[in-house]
Order: structure tokens, then sequence, then C-alpha cells
């Protein structure tokens, strides 16, 4: 198991270093700083054995976060253990910086010793943590409170604590979807698929039961084979590859019955993601037009259109088209938005705030440039495109989400629920 | 104020300000020094003096306090062994404590202290511990018998901690289960003696997949990385387990699918393959194999590494999947490469195009590692997929235009694996390869070149010239290099003697004289020694036909991808080396063993089985592929350094030797090229020419027949059988003289036939033979003739001629002489093969009144070239299987049933033609009543 953790800035100084066993020693620390950390080379894998000791790192802004072992662990297990260590931290004071790692040292050791026993990970709900980790120094709770602590993090809904009360029970589903699109300059696609979670903020009393129904052919298909009625043909379903649960869905439920069904978590939280690849509505079309006229000029010319219903809008439309390193200046024509040619990024970006559907708009640039003796082609990097649509792409729709609580005299009448999708661009590139 | 601040106190007189600070009576003051000292220790300063200090500071009744000297005492404990006794009774004490977190804090941390003295005491708390009302400080002692077994294991075993930490499997706390099943895992992988102390039985097993559904995610993955570990004793089982655990590939957390997806990995080899249960859990893997490649890069990583292997495996799972694996421009280099890596495993005929003109793109970015990569995948898929060689030479040539130098290398390099696969096909684009020999300054690259060079000498007309510059540098060239030279200008002389017999005597010379690589003066005197002696054996062997590179490249060895295929998620996984390769000491030794479809985890069998193989063969076969000049690394060593670590200019002839030495055939000694079987008919046979092998004849040959009676032949009556001798079709023929007169002018003809029989030579009949006389003659035969297919298919038109007349007559071929003696398939090979033949080309027979044990049969068959590939009991009865490779390449499958007190043989037969099966029946019948 995970024999060490150790975090550190940009420069390699150690933040916070902590050893749970006794293979690793203090020079550990020291080797990935010198291997990994003031390598010439960019990393080239996430895994790094130096001299029989596995170093996992990942990197999120400055700060380095490594775990170290001599054993053959669970490789999947550490990453998402460092995963879950971030959110975690991110959960407790915000951004993951150095100086606020520096400033919670003390709260991160506690963390630690908290998350992580012998280099086992424990529960790493940040819910159930912030009722015992507080930093507030002394709390003498009553034993009660104890009793309910610990019942808590180890019991078998790791996820929520009993006796929690709203005067108005009410619950908000956000459908996000991520489109991602790879096409090839004549418009044919080369790759599709919609990545999309659905985020559940509940404030609901008690330990409510959840039944959650969308339009998953199979689990339409399910119902309609139990003879259920209340599924109305027509309505369309679509077809998920695949699709995955926070831990409170019942997965065993899932697999037998085809019903997703859980107890939620208080507050915020991740309910599902899941993944389709067929019958995607693409939002945008970007239509590349690349002529380099002579070694000194080149010219492009970007079409994109919006193929949705014209009653409905985009919003945070940005086009990104990348230009040559040797760009010299750039003359920009656009129909709408605004557009700027940011020589620091190596392209030019096309901003524009709303857009309806089924409309066109267009971006000439004359692109000048710099006569080198660089024989190496450029080698075109795709344009990119990101945008927020009111709606889901893959044709994703929230049927139903019953709630029952048995003890307290609520019914799921009583709760006030909100739905919204929101559907914005993953990678959406277009090679030109 | 903030704690950032404890991190820059840098002053001098440092230690002594905080041993005052610590020793203060103001709560506060106390708490802010030692987070000074905390935050000192964590940037490497040693403040292990203030350890009395800090441990007065114990006593407290603030949590946090309390916890940061605890942490300061798991630190320095072990530097100041004595002075830690100093804490005992406050760790005793607070395990007696009301709160539970604390009673947990004190076990959990007494529990990092490795100081004997310490151990002593904290018997006595974790048996309490363990005995906890509250589950949370139950799961915490679980997980301190494993510290404590680390330090100390013996005692643990005698205080009885074991037994106390089986029976919390049946604790009713899932939590509490999982990290037991954490402690009991890790316990048994370190133990000394290599006998598990926990043996999972069925009702164990029940209780970890209750536990299962309700613990969690980091728990569930304690508890399938234990499941992987058990070996159910049945299929049914096996079966049952697997079906409580699919669900789990719908969890959000990647180590709980990845773990899942190793135990159904694992479980399904106890399966038969066919089964709608196989079928079934293939269809559920793939798509949350695919969605792990929407998670964070480094999970990314890990899933592709391992998703590499499960392609190994099972082919079947991500074979529709290929766009998932295009590579994405924002790509963390470690994810691209991999994934460059999937998409060759997964190209075939129907996505080719697409995989192509991915490539191209690929070919043009920025990271020359990819860009490399990307190059050779481009001919990788060349030598896959047949249909699109043409495009993939196209490709090539298109970049070899680029003149971007590592473009350039590394396609020639390719291109050379191309030309072995398709000889005689692309030469002609060697000018264009020929004009960029200057840029060429990697030693692989080199070695490819001048192979290319030695290899078309005949038609570059300037092969002397060019390969004269290379030889101007000769010590300097990488050995690699050096060899091939060698080669190269050894095949230049006997092509064109007449004007390079100066180059070839320098390069001799430099080789055998000049030279301290041993392998270059051996290979130098070699061909020295042939050259002199016998310039036309020389020939022969230098120039002899080269196997054909199998297809497949680069695949592990398959006991090391069934070995890894146990680690699946593990760091063994990434690394694709098992973990004896990179863990230290005990755990070392604990090795998962593959499943047997017998239901035992034949792990004593395995290697008995399979050692013919996996040493003796490939070492020979180095051997041939090295006389025979085909050093070149085959494609098997091409994957990046990086995650070999094959050193790339290994030999084969090196590593044949480690193999044959007994190295462990798992450590990653290259593959040698597959395809080559046993390196060919001729190879063989030139080979068994240079050692004075003669190749054993076969043993059996049915009774002479009658072919033609006399009353037909105007007297002369034919008489005959065939038989294989020395690796040949033998027709063993009776003439006698019936008639009145001598006869002589014997010739023989034969028509085209299914398997192009021919004579090869001429019929020999010494003397006339006289009246009512006879004379055996001997008459090898070849199959390199016409072929025509005949009715019944071992039908044999024969034309016999003498001084009276020209005499028609048919035969029938026995089927046994056209089995070759290269017909061992590969166990792996044997499997696939058998899946894909269609179940409706399986043919029964039964022999009947045949009183043979299984290992009598495979004994005979053995000697007629039909290979036993396998030998399992099946509920009381012996199960054979064997192959044939026929003379023609056709191969057929048998499977030879052996019920113990029955007569009876049966013998199932599946081939891709399936009118030769009844000929292989008679033939095998013959074959064992003989």
């Amino acid at each position: 198991m995970i024999g060490g953790l150790f975090i550190y800035n940009h420069k390699g100084e150690v933040l916070i270093s902590r050893v749970y066993r006794d293979d690793i020693g203090r020079n550990a620390v020291d080797a990935f700083r010198v291997n990994v950390i003031h390598a010439r080379q960019q990393v080239r894998s996430p895994v790094t054995n130096i001299a029989r000791t596995s170093f996992f790192h990942i990197k999120r802004a400055n700060i380095w976060l490594a775990a170290v072992t001599k054993q053959n662990v669970n490789a999947a297990m550490v990453f998402e253990f460092l995963l879950k260590m971030i959110e975690v931290m991110q959960s407790y004071f915000g951004k993951v910086s150095e100086e606020n790692i520096k400033n919670n040292f003390v709260l991160i050791y506690e963390l630690l010793d908290e998350i992580l026993d012998y280099g086992y990970p424990q529960n790493t709900d940040t819910g159930i943590l912030k009722t015992f980790i507080t930093q507030t120094g002394v709390k003498s709770a009553s034993k009660e409170e104890q009793a309910m602590i610990t019942s808590q993090v180890t019991g078998q809904i790791g996820w929520r604590r009993e006796g929690i009360k709203y005067r108005r029970n009410e619950l908000f589903l956000d459908v996000l979807e991520y489109v991602n699109l790879l096409m090839s300059p004549q418009g044919q696609v080369l790759s599709a698929h919609v990545a999309g979670k659905v985020v559940m903020k509940s404030y609901l009393s008690g330990m409510p039961e959840c039944k959650f129904g969308i339009n998953d052919k199979i689990l339409m298909e399910a119902k309609k084979g139990a003879g259920d009625d209340a599924t109305r043909s027509g309505r369309t379903s679509i077809a998920i590859d695949d699709c995955q649960f926070h831990q409170c869905v019942k997965l065993t439920k899932f697999e037998t019955e085809h019903a997703i069904s859980f107890i939620p978590p208080d507050g915020e939280y991740e309910l599902m993601r899941y993944r389709t690849t067929k019958d995607i509505s693409l939002p945008f079309r970007v239509i590349p037009l690349v002529c380099e006229a002579g070694r000194t000029k080149m010219e492009v010319k970007v079409v994109i259109k919006s193929n949705f219903k014209p009653s409905l809008l985009a919003q945070k439309i940005e086009v990104r088209i990348p230009t040559p390193l040797n760009t010299s200046g750039v003359q920009l024509i656009c129909m709408k938005g605004k557009a700027k040619y940011k020589a620091s990024e190596n392209a030019i970006v096309w901003k524009i705030k709303r857009m309806g559907g089924m409309k066109e708009s267009q971006i000439s640039a004359e692109v000048e440039l710099l006569q080198t003796d660089n024989k190496r082609k450029w080698t075109r990097p795709p344009i990119s495109m990101n945008f927020e649509v009111p709606f889901a792409p893959s044709g994703f729709k929230v049927r139903y989400l019953k709630v029952f609580e048995s003890k307290l005299n609520y019914s799921d009448h009583d709760v006030i629920k909100w739905v919204r999708y929101i559907g914005r661009s993953g990678l959406y590139e277009t090679r030109c | 104020m903030t704690d950032a601040r404890y991190f820059t106190t840098t002053k001098k007189g440092e230690i002594f300000e905080l041993k005052s600070e610590l020793n203060s009576e103001k709560k506060e003051k106390k708490r802010e020094a030692v987070k000074k000292v905390i935050a000192s220790m964590t940037v490497g300063k040693d403040v292990s003096a203030l350890f009395p200090d800090v441990v007065n500071c114990m006593q407290t009744d603030n949590l946090e306090l309390k916890k940061l000297v605890y942490l300061y005492l798991m630190n320095y404990a072990k530097s100041q062994p004595d002075m830690a006794i100093m804490a005992v009774n406050t760790f005793v004490k607070d395990c007696e404590d009301s709160n539970p977190l604390i009673r947990a804090l004190a076990v959990r941390t007494m529990g990092c202290i490795r100081v004997d003295k310490i151990t002593e005491y904290l018997c006595e708390p974790l048996r309490k511990c363990l005995l906890d009302e509250d589950p949370y400080v139950r799961k915490t002692a679980a997980v301190c018998v494993a510290k404590l077994h680390d330090i100390n294991a013996s005692l643990v075993e005698d205080q009885g901690f074991l037994d106390q930490l089986k029976e919390l499997l049946s604790d009713s706390n899932p939590m509490v289960v999982a990290n037991a099943v954490a402690a009991l895992t890790e316990i048994n992988e370190t133990s000394r003696s290599g006998n598990p102390l926990m043996e999972m039985n069925a009702q164990t097993i029940n209780k970890l997949l209750t536990a299962l559904n309700e613990c969690t995610e980091w728990g569930q993955v304690f508890i399938l990385d234990s499941l992987s570990n058990y070996n159910p004793k049945d299929e049914r089982e096996a079966q049952s387990i697997c079906e409580r655990i699919t669900p789990r590939l719908a969890h959000a957390n990647a180590a709980v699918v990845l773990s899942a997806v190793k135990v159904l990995m694992r479980f399904m080899e106890l399966m038969p393959s066919d089964s709608e249960f196989v079928t079934n859990i293939t269809k559920k893997l793939s798509p949350p194999l695919v969605t792990l490649l929407s998670s964070e890069p480094e999970v990314q990583y890990v899933a592709l590494r391992n998703i590499n292997l499960v392609v190994q495996k099972r082919p079947d799972i991500l074979k529709n999947e290929m766009k998932v694996f295009f590579v994405k421009y924002n790509d963390p280099i470690y994810v691209k490469l991999e994934k460059l890596d999937i998409m060759i495993r997964l190209a075939n005929q129907s996505n080719i195009a697409q995989v192509l003109s991915e490539l191209k793109e690929y070919a043009t970015e920025v990271d020359v590692d990819f860009v490399r990569k990307a190059v050779r995948a481009i001919g990788r898929c060349a030598i896959k997929v047949e249909q699109s060689s043409e495009r993939c030479v196209s490709t090539l040539l298109d970049l070899i235009q680029t003149k971007v130098n590592y473009v350039v290398q590394e396609a020639i390099v390719v291109i050379k694996d191309i030309f072995r696969k398709y000889p005689n096909k692309y030469e002609s684009i060697i000018s264009t390869l020929c004009e960029n020999l200057d840029t060429l300054d990697e030693p692989e690259a080199r070695a490819s070149m001048i192979w290319i060079i030695g290899e078309y000498a005949e038609r570059i007309d300037n092969a002397d010239e060019l390969l004269e510059s290379f030889l101007e540098g000769f010590h300097d060239e990488n050995s690699q290099v050096q060899l091939q030279l060698l080669t190269a200008i050894v095949k230049l002389f006997l092509k064109r003697p007449s004007d390079t017999q100066e180059l070839v005597q320098q390069v001799l010379s430099l080789a055998t004289q000049d030279s301290d690589n041993p392998d270059l003066r051996d290979r130098g005197f070699i061909y020295w020694r042939l050259l002199s002696t016998d310039p036309a054996a020389a020939k022969e062997v230098v120039l002899a036909e080269k196997p054909l590179i199998s297809e497949e490249t680069d695949l592990l060895e398959p006991t090391l991808l069934d070995e890894l295929v146990c680690h699946i998620s593990s760091l063994a996984s990434v690394y694709h080396k098992p973990p004896s390769a990179f863990v230290e000491g005990r755990s070392a030794g604990f090795r998962r063993v593959p499943l047997k479809p017998d239901g035992s985890a034949a792990a004593a069998a395995a290697p008995v089985e399979e050692t013919p193989q996996a040493t003796v063969i490939p070492s020979q076969d180095s051997l041939i592929g090295d006389l025979l000049s085909l050093d070149l690394n085959p494609p098997a060593s091409h994957t990046a350094p990086a995650a070999t670590n094959v050193p790339s200019n290994v030999d084969l002839l090196g590593g044949g030797l480690d193999a044959l030495l007994g190295g462990d055939s798992s450590s990653g000694a290259p593959a040698p090229a597959a395809g080559g079987g046993m390196g060919g008919g001729t190879s063989a046979g030139l080979l068994g020419d240079i050692f004075g092998i003669t190749p054993t004849p076969s043993n059996y040959m049915p009774p002479k027949q009658v072919w033609l009676p006399a009353a037909k032949g105007k007297g002369l009556e034919v008489s005959g059988t065939f038989c294989r001798r020395a690796g040949r079709v033998s027709m063993e023929l009776t003439l006698s003289n019936r008639a009145m007169q001598p006869m002589s002018g014997f010739a023989l003809q034969m028509n085209k036939n299914s398997f192009g029989l021919v004579p090869a030579q001429p019929l020999q009949v010494p003397m006339p033979v006289q009246p009512n006389q006879s004379t055996d003659v001997s008459l090898p035969l070849e199959n390199n003739g016409p072929v025509q297919r005949m009715e019944p298919i071992t039908n044999l038109q024969v034309a016999i001629k003498n001084n009276i007349d020209v005499m028609y007559f048919a035969c029938l071929v026995p089927a046994h002489v056209f089995f070759g003696e290269d017909g061992m398939m590969d166990k792996r090979v044997f499997l696939a093969t058998w899946k894909e033949i269609p179940a409706q080309n399986e043919m029964q027979f039964t022999i009947a009144n045949l009183a043979m044990t299984a290992d009598a049969i495979s004994t005979k068959l053995q000697k007629e070239n039909v290979f036993t590939i396998a030998k399992r009991n099946v509920e009381g009865q012996d199960m054979l299987y064997l192959s044939i490779k026929f003379i023609n390449g056709l191969w057929a499958l048998l499977e030879i049933k052996v019920a113990p007190g029955s007569s009876n043989i049966t013998l199932a037969i599946k081939c891709r033609t399936c009118e030769i099966a009844p000929d292989i029946s008679n033939s095998v019948e013959a074959i064992l009543r003989a």
C-alpha cells in the first residue's frame, strides 16, 4: 500500500511529508524532487520507478502531489486517492495553492492521519470528515455525538448523517453535458461523444429514499416489460453506452431491476455520470477554410452554424483559430461578436456572447507571416470551440425523481424540485 | 496571522527558543510551538533534540495538539527509543478513553511506533480494541494488526491476533470487514512460511460479497482485490461470484471498476470460452473500460496500460471501439503513446482506412517520440493487414519525402520489416531509400538500411560502393551495425563474386582480427570457413529463404500475460512486469497464478508443460535466424524502451542462449519472431545438414498394395506404399516383371494432384528387371508441383513408362505422409484456432477395439508428426489435444478421448477443409494399430 505521501511546491520544496511505512526513508522525498520535479525533460509518465521505489504523482497548478510505495499496489486506487485528496483539500480551504497548503498544514496532517491508515484509504467523504475534523480545537462532544460520528464514519450510509431537518424540502437537478467532437476538415465526424453528469443538490429532511427515472432505452424497456403503464410511448429514449453512479446508488438493484434508487447525501454531489455516442445533436458546426497564399500570407475563413431550435440561445461562444508561430500581423473581419489575435497564445480568439438557433456567422482573417528558414511545416492544430447551450445534446431527459421518507411526515408532492439542462463543449475540435 | 509563517523561521538558536516555548505554561504558546516543530520537521530539519519537551505536551485534552504530538512521535521514536517509553503510559490510558475517536487514535499511532518495548505494551490494548464496541475502533485495530505483523510477525501469530482478525471478517460493520480483509491480504502476501494464513472458503466469500455492497469505495477495492486471489472450486461458483461482482462495473471510482475487471478476467479462465456466460461478460466489460478514458489523465494512463493487457488476452472485448482510442490534441504524451499502442492492436481490415488516416495525422505532430511511434505504427499496420500494405508503403514514402531526420530513420526501420513480410513486392522503392543514406545516424536505422542493401544487392548497382562507405568507420559503429554490415557484404560477395572479393576480405579481417566483440568475431570466422571450404554451401546458408515474420508484433509472452492479468490495476500491470521485477523482499516471492480450466491453480504443472516450448525452441529458432543473418531485432522489441526496458541491441543469439541456460523465460528476452515456427522445412533441413543431424525417419509404413496388376501393366506389376522419410514424402515401389522379356528404361510421372506431389528426382532403376524378378525402389517426392484438387482428395494418378509401353494407375496416398515435422502448434494459437473453426467443420470418429493409454497414443502419434499440445483429464476421461500441419500448410486439430476401461477411442477432427478428416482418421487408426 501507499508508503508515504508528499506535497511539493513548483520549486520542489516539501510542504507536507507524511510517511506511513518503514520501507520509505527520508531520501525518497529528495529522489522524487531530483528525478522528476527537477528533471530536464517533460514528464513522460505519471508513474516513475526510482531505485525500486515507485512514485505516483499528479500535478495541479503549481503543486505536486506524490504517493510513494515499494510494493505492488493498486495503481488505479492510488491515483483515485490522490484526486480525492485534492477534492477534500478544496472543500476545506478552497484552491489548492502553496499559500493555502502552508496555512493549513496542521489540518492537512490531521486529514492525512484520518483518511489514510498504514497506507490504506479510509472514509474520504468530505461531508462526514467535516463533522469531526474541524480545526476549532477542543470540542468536548457528548457521548451520543461521539457515537454518532463514529457510526457515520464507518456506517453503511457513510455519506449522510441522521437527523437532518429542513423547513422546506427542496432539490435541484442539473444535467450537465460535455459534447466532445473531432471533425475532419471535410465535415466528417471522426469521433463524437457526450460525457454527461447529473449533479444533485438535495435539501431534504431525514433519511429519504429516492427513485430516479431517465429516458434510457434499457431502463424504459425494463419498465415496459414489468407492465408499468406510466411510460408513454412516443417519448424518445436514448442509448446510454455506459453509466456510473455515486456510491449511494444501490448498484445491485440497478443491475437486477434497472432502477436507480438511493439515499442522497446532504448538499451538492454528483449522482451519476454517463456516456453516449449515438444520435448526438451537435449544437455547432465549424467550417474552416485555410489557404496558404504564398510564403508570407495566409487566408483563413471560418463559418460557424448553430444547429438547434431557433427559440433557444447559446452563450459564451468562443472559437479559437490557431496561427503559425511566425505570424507578424492579423487583419480580422467578423460579422458578429469580437475577435482578437492573441500573439502570446498563437491564436485568433473570436468571442460571441449570444447566438440563436439555426443561425450562421463568419470570420475571415488575413494572416501575415514572417519569412523564416524554418523548414518544418506548420502542423495546423485543430480549431477548437467553446459554448454553452440550454439543452442536453444527447437527448437525455429526467423522467421523474420520487422522494419517499416514511418516518417524517412529508410526501413526494411536498418536495420542490428543479431541473435544469446545460450542454457545454468538451473538446470540440475541427481539423483544418 | 497565518500558519504559513512557521515555514519561514530560520533564526539561530531556534531550537533553544522552541524548547522554552514548549515548556511554557500558556496553552496557546505551547500549541504554537508544537506547530513550529512540525513545520521544521516537514522541511527536513532535525528537531529530535526536542523529544522530551514535545512528549511532555502529550497529556492534553486538546485533540488537535495531541495529534501533532503523535505525528512527532511517529517520526522520531525510532531514533529515541528510550525516551519513547515515556509515552507508553499515555497511550495505554488513551486506549481506555471514553471517546472512541481517542481510543482509535491511540491504537493507530501506537502501531506506527516501531520500538520493541512499545510493541510489547501494545498487545493488551490491541486485543481490547479488536473487541471494542465501537466499529470505528475495531476498523482501526484491524489495520493495526497488519502494522504489528510487519514489526514482529511471530508476536502476532503467538498472541492469536490472526484468529481475532479472521473473526472480524464476519463483523456486522462493512468497513471493519473491509479493513480486516486488507490486513489479512497483506499478512498473507508477506507471510514467511509462504502458506496462506487465510483460507478462503465459500462462507467467507459470501460474507465478503455481502460487505462489498455496503462499504466505502476503498473498502470495495480491498475486497475485490482479495477476491481476485481466490480459486473457485468449480465453474458454478466462479459464475455466481462473477454475477455478484458485475454491478461494480458501474461504480464511479476507477479503482473499483478495474479491480472488478481483474476478478472477472481471472475467473473467466475457468469457463469455456464459447459459453453464453463468457460472451455476456465480454459484452459488459467493454463500456466501463471505455468510460475510464474520460477520467483524469493519470487514471486514464493506468486504464490504458490495463486495456492493453485485456485486449491481448481477449481481443473480442474492445474490437468495435477503435474510435475512442483516437488521440486528442491535448492529451498528455503518456496517454497519447498508450492510445497509439492500443490502436494498432485493434486495427483490422474493416477499420484500417480510418486508422491509417489518423496515423498520418499523428506523424506530423511535434513530440518526437510520438511521431516515431506513429511512423512505426504505420509499418505495423502494413504487416498486420495485408490489404493495407500498399497504402502504408506509399504513406511511408510520403513521410520520407519530408526529410525530417527521425521520421526518415523510423520509416526505414519499418520498411525493412515490410520487406521481410512481403518479399519481392515493394523493392521498387529501394532507390528512394538509398537517397537518404547520408542522413541516417541511429544504429537501428543504419543496420536496417544495410540489411536492405545486402538483401537486394543484385538490384542495386552501386551496392558495393554504398557498403564500402559504411566500412570506413567500421570500428566506431554499434555492434548491431557491424554484424549487419558483415553479413551484408558476405551476401553481396555471394551474389557478385567477381568485383567484391577485396571488400569481403577487408570486412572479414576487420571482424575477426581487429574486433574484440566475440559475437562479431565468431560470425566472421563462420563466414570465412564457409566461404573458403564450400562457397555453394555458403550460398545456401547465407542466401537461404527466410521465414516470414509474424503479423502480431510485440505481444507479451503468453505466460507473462496470464500472470499480469491476475495483477490488473496494480503497478505490475502498469509496468507490464511481474511484481518480482520491482518489489523487494518477502512479498516478491508471492506469485499469483492464472487459473486453469481444470479448477486448480496449476502452478506446478504449468511450467513443466511449457518448458520445451519456452526454452528449447526459441533458442534453436534464434540460432537458425542468426545463421541466416536475421539478427535484426524482430519487431517484438520495437515497443517503447521506457515501457519494456529491453536493451534494443540484444542479439537474438544472446537472448536465445539465456533461455537455453535456464534464464527466466518471462524476464523480457525478446520473443523471437513466432511466424517462423521451426524455421520452415528448408531451413530445418539445412540446419540438420550443418550439424550432421539427420531428422529421425518416420517408422510407420503401411503394407504395400498392388497398384497396377500385371494384366493391365503389360506384364509389369507395380505394388507400393508411401512413407515419410527424412522430412519428405517417399514412394516405396516394388516393380515385378511378370512378362517374358527384361524390362528397362523406367520413368515415372505424376498427374497434378491435391498436394502438388512430384518426384524429387527421376526414377532410378539401376538394372533391367529380368523376367519373374522384382526390384524395390524408393522415390523421394516433393510437394512443389502443380496443384489440382482430386476426388478423393488423396488420390494420385501416376504414369509409369518402360521399354514396353506407358501404363497408368491411380493410388491413394495415406494422409500421414503429409504431416509435417513442424506441426507443433503453440498452445494459445491452438485454442484460438479451435475456436475459430466453425463447429460444423468438426467430425467425430470412433476407433473400436483398441486398448491404449493416452500416453501410449501420444508417443506413438508423436513419431508420425501428430503433436500432442495438451493433455487433460475430464471426468475420468483422458483428453488429448493434438495438431497436425500438412506440408501444404493446412492445419488440422484433433481431440482424442480415451475412456478408461473402454476399448473405444473417440477422435474429433477440426479442420478448415473437412474432406480430409476421414483420411486423417484412417491414418491415425492405422498408426495406432501398427
